[in-house]
């Protein structure tokens, strides 16, 4: 597949995209990586352009949520970038845990997967979309 | 606030003399109750302190719009919206706690910091931190040419705007970039030459920022490095001293792994002789630390500190790699063009400074840091830098479970059980994989 890889808008962080980077590139996948602090236009913008099969959101910084809730929506909104699968993993908010309320509205924005921290659910996710792929 | 006119690099300054490490947090709240609260905690803390503003990542991105919804929303944000709350509203925050018995200083990472600058000028501050290069390259999208322009601005902002009496007070973020895995040589160069650039731009007062990394020996080393190179580059009558950084990657797990690395760093810039220390939590690999974490962390490295002793006979080389090096990187850069800012524009351009593992589009990308069998960081590859890399180490490719064991490699240590400064063999546990989407939060 090829993968689109971004931060969030109001995130700077980057060791998170540098390994993503390398962990998505060993599962055979290619990478496009849009880099830090990536709004909302700038990724539909970069979708629109680079044509990725997946789109990978990471953040850090404890406003995944809100950062991640803009760009899910402004994708959706962009009519050719509807049907992309979009997964955002890594920190929703400033307090260390998990608000199921913050996964909720952002799976009814369409993000098909909200993953945490966790990698092992974003090998799975990954592998379930590439056989989807595959026609039986 | 007190009528006389605190100085942050004379507070430094006068606690040195005493013996006394000067300590601070990395603290900010949304919430202008609970900024003061912190500060207030603080400053009661049994040590040495310092305050803190730290500014939260809309503003630091210059998206106010995002900031002031964010506060109207009740989201919680990551820091103080300087530039959002009213300058009256941060009056009362610092009222009867700022004073010339407790600076206190505004932290951000911003590449366009107008907006920073000027909000805290307009609520009577005067100390801040950042650099051309250091709140660039590593953590944006600014283009390099532009932060380079808006720090010349800042820089004079910031000179010009003082109240009288003031000495208004520059830190350079240079010896941090990207936190952890860049050899030293180019974080004690980065660290010189923009306050080389501040000293340039107005500023008579800054400091000169290291990183603990993840040798004690080499760090030391490299701290003296760069008081050296300070003295040998900063403009005479230009005030400054080094503040060191605890740890500032992946941090241990463990509350005692993340004590005894934070009193590592106590110890160590006791050793080396820095006037100030920016502590780490034992929370912080988990989630933005509370104020009671942090006071914890302020008095345990205080505590540290103070157990040290004065320092120390050399155990580094002062001639060593980490000066060599560093000198080569300043010399390169100064010896460019006398414009300073054109300098460092051409230097990013030609890779003659290139930050490994920085995905900015003005760096080249062709260095690479790894840490060697004995634990010090040194250079796989250095580009097109004038620095010499050891030539075995560049052959491995880079992959992802190598980066995350060099990533985990600091935290590993000092969460098995083990002595001090040199806790356990980096064998086994310090080597295990950890399933994480995002890996660190520096």
């Amino acid at each position: 597949m090829k993968i689109l890889l971004s931060g969030t808008a109001s995130d700077s962080h980057t060791w998170n995209l540098v390994f993503l980077r390398l962990f998505l590139e060993e599962q055979g996948h290619e990478v496009v990586g849009l880099g830090p602090c990536v709004d909302a236009e700038l990724l539909a913008a970069g979708c629109l352009g680079h044509r990725p099969d997946m789109v990978v959101l990471s953040s850090v910084n404890g406003h995944g949520y809100r950062d991640g809730l803009a760009a899910v929506r402004r994708l959706r909104a962009e009519p050719a970038l509807a049907g992309l699968p979009v997964v955002l993993g890594g920190k929703l908010g400033i307090a260390g845990h998990r608000q199921e309320t913050e996964v909720t509205a952002l799976t009814e924005a369409g993000c098909d997967a909200v993953l945490g921290e966790d990698l092992d659910a974003l090998r799975g996710f990954l592998a379930a979309r590439a056989r989807r792929e595959v026609p039986a | 606030m007190t009528a006389h006119v605190p100085t942050f690099g004379g507070f430094v300054a006068a606690s040195a003399a005493a013996g006394r490490l000067v300590v601070q947090p990395r603290m900010g709240f949304g919430d202008p109750d609970r900024m003061r609260a912190g500060l207030g905690r603080t400053k009661a803390a049994t040590a040495r302190t310092a305050g803190t503003l730290t500014v939260d990542s809309y503003t630091r991105v210059n998206d106010l719009a995002g900031a002031l919804a964010a506060v109207r929303e009740g989201t919680g944000l990551n820091g103080y919206p300087i530039a959002t709350h009213s300058p009256d509203t941060t009056r009362e925050v610092l009222d009867g706690l700022y004073g010339a018995d407790f600076p206190v200083q505004v932290r951000h990472g911003s590449a366009r910091p107008d907006a920073i600058i000027r909000a805290l000028a307009a609520a009577g501050l005067d100390a801040t931190e950042g650099g051309p290069v250091s709140y660039c390259l590593p953590y944006g999208r600014t283009p390099l040419r532009d932060s380079v322009a808006a720090w010349e601005r800042a820089c004079e902002l910031l000179a010009e705007g003082a109240r009288p009496g003031a000495v208004p007070h520059l830190e350079s973020f240079g010896g941090c970039l990207l936190g952890q895995l860049c050899p030293p040589g180019l974080l004690v160069a980065m660290s010189v030459l923009e306050c080389v650039f501040f000293a340039r731009h107005g500023l008579r007062s800054v400091s000169l920022s290291y990183a603990q990394q993840t040798d004690a020996v080499q760090d030391e080393e490299a701290l003296r490095a760069l008081h050296r190179l300070a003295g040998e580059f900063l403009p005479a009558g230009v005030d400054h001293h080094v503040v060191l950084y605890t740890y500032m990657g992946v941090f241990p797990h463990t509350e005692r792994g993340a004590t005894r690395l934070l009193e590592a760093s106590a110890r160590l810039a006791i050793r080396s002789g820095a006037g100030r220390l920016i502590v780490k939590t034992a929370a912080e690999a988990h989630r933005i630390p509370t104020v009671e974490e942090n006071v914890r962390a302020l008095e345990t490295a205080a505590a540290a500190a103070a157990l040290a002793g004065p320092p120390e006979p050399l155990a580094a080389d002062p001639d060593g790699e980490v000066y060599q090096e560093a000198r080569t990187l300043v010399e390169t850069v100064l010896g460019l063009h006398p414009d300073l800012s054109r300098a460092l524009n051409e230097a990013f351009a030609r890779g003659l400074l290139d930050v490994p593992f920085c995905l900015h589009p003005d760096n080249a990308g062709r260095s690479l840091g790894f840490i060697d069998p004995g634990g010090r960081l040194r250079w796989a590859r250095t580009g097109a830098m004038p620095i010499r890399a050891d030539p075995a180490a560049g052959a491995a490719p880079l992959t992802s479970s190598g980066l995350i064991a060099a990533l985990w490699h600091v935290a590993g240590r000092y969460d098995l059980p083990g002595d001090d400064d040199a806790p356990g063999e980096d064998e086994g546990g310090g080597r295990r994989e950890r399933p994480v989407v995002a890996p660190l939060t520096v």
